[in-house]
């Protein structure tokens, strides 16, 4: 069974349990999935700085942030308790593109030559984790939610505005890796 | 509602959520790889994942609304409707270009902090500060 649960979980495994968590949200407390929110509740809580867009209740939505809590909690499970014990299968065509910019190193979930404390102090390093957060805060607001507000719940409840953002989150992210993301990679 | 009330109420959201995030890790989806992949159209994963969680989504809310389902607590099931304005064209693009520099969408980020990448906390502050930033200045901006 572990050594089941251990090995990459196939899309039709992960992307049906990800769709359940609309109904049981629902169902278990009358809550909208959304993801994007947990963010102006940190800032609601922490820095409102009499800005009225932070100026609400957000204890009333506390558990937003016990959900974001658990997803931090499942990360620290399954990468401790439950990980993969093999290398992670990557297209050779990004590896192979990836090596062209000094990315070599390919193991974990994450390339750590781009996501580490020693590169954060370097440009391109700046760039992708602080820049690309930014826009990720900023953005996300900005359409008034994130992949599981807009893609998930809006488009499962037919909402056409939501459309309209997944296909803007979709044309930003064919953008940014295709045509700008080489040029900050060569840094 | 006292410290011990809230916790006990919410704790239910973060068994959700502790789920949420073993599937994140356990299918890749917190990876930058396969974002990476996903918008180079070099692998179906992350199609299959968001078009099959859109699909599960969707079969529920029309289970949920055509046998009129109640919460546990009996009450009536309620959808917000999403209301169109150009926010969602301008930050949707923008979300998009930086999704494509992180590979995390907000979901994400926690569980790779989780999975130990802990430099991804200072993506997660430079977050809080995109939302902090649009809020300031959510009058200048169009919608």
């Amino acid at each position: 069974m572990l050594e089941i649960i251990s090995k990459p979980w196939p899309w039709y495994v992960a992307g049906p349990l990800i769709g359940l968590t609309v109904p049981v949200l629902l169902i278990i407390g009358n809550k909208s999935f959304g993801i994007s929110s947990s963010l102006r509740h940190i800032c609601a809580s922490c820095i409102p700085s009499n800005i009225p867009f932070f100026n609400y209740e957000w204890k009333k939505e506390i558990w937003n942030l016990f959900f974001v809590l658990g997803i931090f909690i499942g990360g620290v499970i399954a990468t401790f308790f439950l990980s993969n014990p093999n290398e992670m299968v990557i297209a050779p065509e990004l590896v192979k593109e990836l090596q062209t910019y000094g990315i070599t190193n390919f193991e974990g979930l994450m390339p750590y030559q781009l996501f580490s404390w020693e590169s954060l102090f370097t440009v391109r390093g700046f760039i992708m984790i602080v820049i690309g957060g930014f826009l990720v805060g900023f953005g996300t607001r900005y359409a008034g939610g994130c992949t599981s507000g807009h893609a998930i719940m809006g488009l499962s409840t037919l909402q056409w505005p939501s459309l309209v953002a997944t296909i803007c989150f979709m044309i930003g992210g064919f953008v940014m890796v295709n045509f700008i993301l080489p040029f900050i990679l060569k840094l | 509602m006292n410290n011990k009330n809230i916790f006990t109420a919410n704790l239910k959201f973060l068994l959700v959520g502790i789920i949420f995030g073993i599937v994140f890790v356990k299918a890749e989806i917190i990876s930058w790889f396969r974002i990476q992949e996903m918008f180079k159209l070099q692998s179906f994963h992350m199609y299959g994942v968001i078009g099959s969680a859109v699909f599960v989504g969707l079969i529920s809310v029309l289970i949920i609304k055509k046998f009129n389902i109640k919460t546990l607590n009996g009450e009536e099931i309620i959808f917000s409707k999403k209301v169109f304005n150009k926010g969602q064209v301008f930050g949707g693009l923008l979300f998009g270009l930086g999704w494509g520099i992180t590979g995390a969408c907000p979901g994400p980020l926690f569980a790779q902090i989780g999975s130990g990448v802990t430099v991804i906390l200072v993506t997660l502050l430079a977050a809080i500060a995109g939302t902090w930033v649009y809020g300031k200045f959510k009058d200048k901006l169009p919608h």
